[in-house]
């Protein structure tokens, strides 16, 4: 038979058949759905952790207090702190050569007034070099102004939002503030950049690290971020500051050092694994589609038993017979699956335009999801086309049963 | 052209056998016009199934164009019938969602021939069995008459030596199954084996070769004059 022509049967029977063919590729179209939809979901979702955390930059090491025992697994964003770290720790390890810049942080809520609006802001305490190690720059006025660590300047950089809710649509640059029980003097308002690594930017009052100590009265920092000459320097810049801090602890390195890599290997693990998990459970519902062209096609073969019967006694070979069948349903998985995955492009489009996280399917999901979807039919498929293929055709031609 | 030694066919209905057909000679030659007539159940379905190779025989071996075929596979069965073997039923046997013209043309497809040269052959019949722009309809808009006027192009389309004919006049009217045994007998007058199954005494006496049949044996096997029944 010319393949042209055995196409020309199988779309003939198709679409004589129009309500069973629209059921099946309702269930692949879905299938296709599930499986495309779930692993884009987990791969947004991946996507979005690694943004987040390559914001940090490649060279950049943070720099906890406290010391983790256990090896592998989340290093701890908070530590309780044997040894506090200090200014004179930060900028001992500003002065190490494989480091370029270093910035203290300290951090803790505040309630922040101008006249009579005031509200809670988080407040970050650190210093000019900060900026440029979270790549953050202003939309007005000017960073915080370059000054020793240990000195309190009144001045403060402001997010966007906090700005709107201070000041209205007043001026706010060169106004002063109120924050805790301290006057501070608006030198820069941050531009639109929005959340990273779980700091909203836009909510964020930053001033001089030595303001913060005075406002929260605390000396130990929060965290140091210090940023290394180049991503070769990982190494040796790891242990310079082990060393210089052991060297200020008599003896303890009872810090922590966080780098991107290692944050990102233990996120990329889990959700890895949380992708897979998803793909597999769409997975099952391509098996059900297969399952029910399984049985849409058993019932196919008995209704058409008449048909069969006759393509047989006009010299249709067993196989012939089988290749119609199976080829009805792999062309239903196809189109079913086409059908399906530019559905779920469109949804997952969508998604991209209402929410910021990347939404998006890998290749190898896509092409794997219409593989699947084929196989599926085809596997499903061969075992009624084969019970049509066998079929006496003598028994197929005769429904009234009556052999005289 | 098919030769038939001592074969039988035995089916079981509940727990009972019947013997569709039992130790059964035959001896057909290129040409010949037979009718096959009987009682229901005296086995002229079956003999004409394994006829056409629809049904293969218990024992006992048939030989079509001097080939054993009792052992055959389905393979090679089915591409005796689709070359030597031209099937006309009762109830014609059209596929419905097909126009008379592709279901003419479906054994064609089957066998793999070129588009140019189905054309051609479907549109000779078409001519000649006089069915015209009819064969753009599908089958349920056509009479009966024109059915199986569509089943016998179909049958023909393959230039098969044999026709199979199961009461093909059973579901027409008198004038358009006289009609169709006109058309017949034409195509038995240039060279093709006819061979019919019918209750029908009349159109029985009109072969020039008359098997009677009876609980799966040929009871009588009477040569008739082309003259006698005509006229």
């Amino acid at each position: 038979m010319r393949a042209a022509d055995a196409l020309g049967l199988m779309l003939g029977a198709l679409s004589g058949h129009r309500s069973r063919s629209l059921m099946l590729l309702l269930a692949m179209a879905i299938g296709v759905v599930a499986v495309n939809l779930l692993t884009g979901l987990a791969e947004g979702a991946r996507q979005f952790v690694i943004g987040e955390f390559s914001m940090l930059g490649r060279n950049t090491l943070i720099v906890l207090p406290g010391r983790k025992e256990t090896t592998g697994g989340m290093p701890p964003l908070t530590g309780l702190a044997t040894r506090d770290l200090t200014l004179g720790d930060a900028e001992a390890i500003g002065r190490l050569p494989s480091v370029r810049r270093v910035a203290p942080l300290q951090a803790g809520q505040v309630e922040v007034s101008v006249g009579n609006r005031s509200r809670e802001a988080f407040t970050l305490g650190t210093s000019h070099e900060f900026f440029a190690i979270r790549q953050l720059g202003v939309g007005q006025g000017q960073i915080l102004p370059v000054l020793p660590l240990d000195q309190a300047e009144a001045v403060c950089v402001i997010g966007a939002t906090l700005r709107r809710e201070l000041f209205g649509s007043r001026p706010a640059l060169g106004q002063w503030l109120r924050a805790g029980d301290r006057r501070f003097r608006v030198v820069g308002i941050l531009g639109e950049r929005g959340e990273s690594l779980g700091m909203d930017f836009g909510e964020m009052l930053i001033i001089p690290v030595a303001s913060a100590q005075v406002l929260f009265n605390r000396e130990g920092l929060f965290r140091v971020f210090a940023e290394l000459r180049g991503p070769h320097f990982m190494v040796s810049g790891k242990r310079q500051i082990i060393d210089t801090i052991k060297a200020r602890h008599e003896g303890k390195d009872d810090v922590t050092l966080i780098s991107q890599d290692s944050m990102l290997e233990a996120f990329d693990g889990i959700l890895g694994a949380l992708g897979l998990a998803l793909a597999g459970i769409a997975a099952i519902s391509l098996l059900v589609a297969g399952i029910l062209i399984m049985n849409v096609t058993w019932i196919a073969v008995n209704q058409r038993t008449a048909e069969i019967g006759l393509l047989k006694a006009l010299g249709a070979r067993p196989a012939q017979v089988r290749l119609l069948f199976v080829g009805e349903a792999a062309l239903l998985a196809l189109a079913g699956g086409l059908i399906g995955l530019g559905l779920s492009e469109a949804l997952l489009w969508l998604g991209r335009q209402l929410w910021e996280i990347p939404l998006q399917t890998p290749v190898w999901a896509r092409i794997g999801s219409l593989l699947l979807a084929s196989l599926a039919a085809l596997l499903f498929a061969w075992l009624p086309a084969n019970q049509a293929a066998r079929m006496e055709p003598l028994a197929a031609l005769r429904p009234s049963g009556a052999r005289t | 052209m098919i030769r038939l030694s001592a074969v039988s066919r035995c089916f079981v209905l509940g727990d009972q056998q019947v013997k569709g057909l039992d130790q059964v000679d035959l001896r057909v030659s290129r040409g010949e016009y037979l009718a096959v007539m009987g009682p229901s159940g005296s086995g002229k379905s079956t003999l004409l199934n394994i006829l056409g190779l629809l049904d293969a025989p218990d024992s006992g071996e048939y030989w079509l164009n001097d080939e054993a075929t009792a052992s055959l596979d389905e393979i090679r069965r089915a591409e005796l019938r689709s070359r030597h073997i031209g099937f006309v039923f009762q109830s014609y046997h059209l596929i419905p969602r097909l126009t008379a013209l592709e279901n003419i043309e479906l054994p064609m497809l089957l066998a793999g021939i070129e588009p140019a040269e189905r054309q051609r052959r479907s549109a000779r019949l078409v001519e000649r069995l006089n069915l015209g722009d009819r064969v753009r309809h599908r089958p349920a808009e056509l009479s009966g008459g024109q059915r199986q006027r569509v089943a016998i192009a179909r049958a023909m389309v393959m230039q098969p030596a044999l026709l199979l004919a199961d009461e093909p006049t059973g579901n027409l009217d008198s004038h358009s199954g006289a009609e169709v045994i006109r058309l017949l007998e034409e195509l038995n007058g240039e060279g093709l084996t006819l061979l019919i199954v019918t209750h029908d005494a009349a159109l029985g006496a009109r072969a020039r070769r008359c098997l009677r049949m009876c609980d799966g044996r040929i009871i009588e096997d009477v040569q008739q004059g082309p003259g006698d029944a005509r006229g």
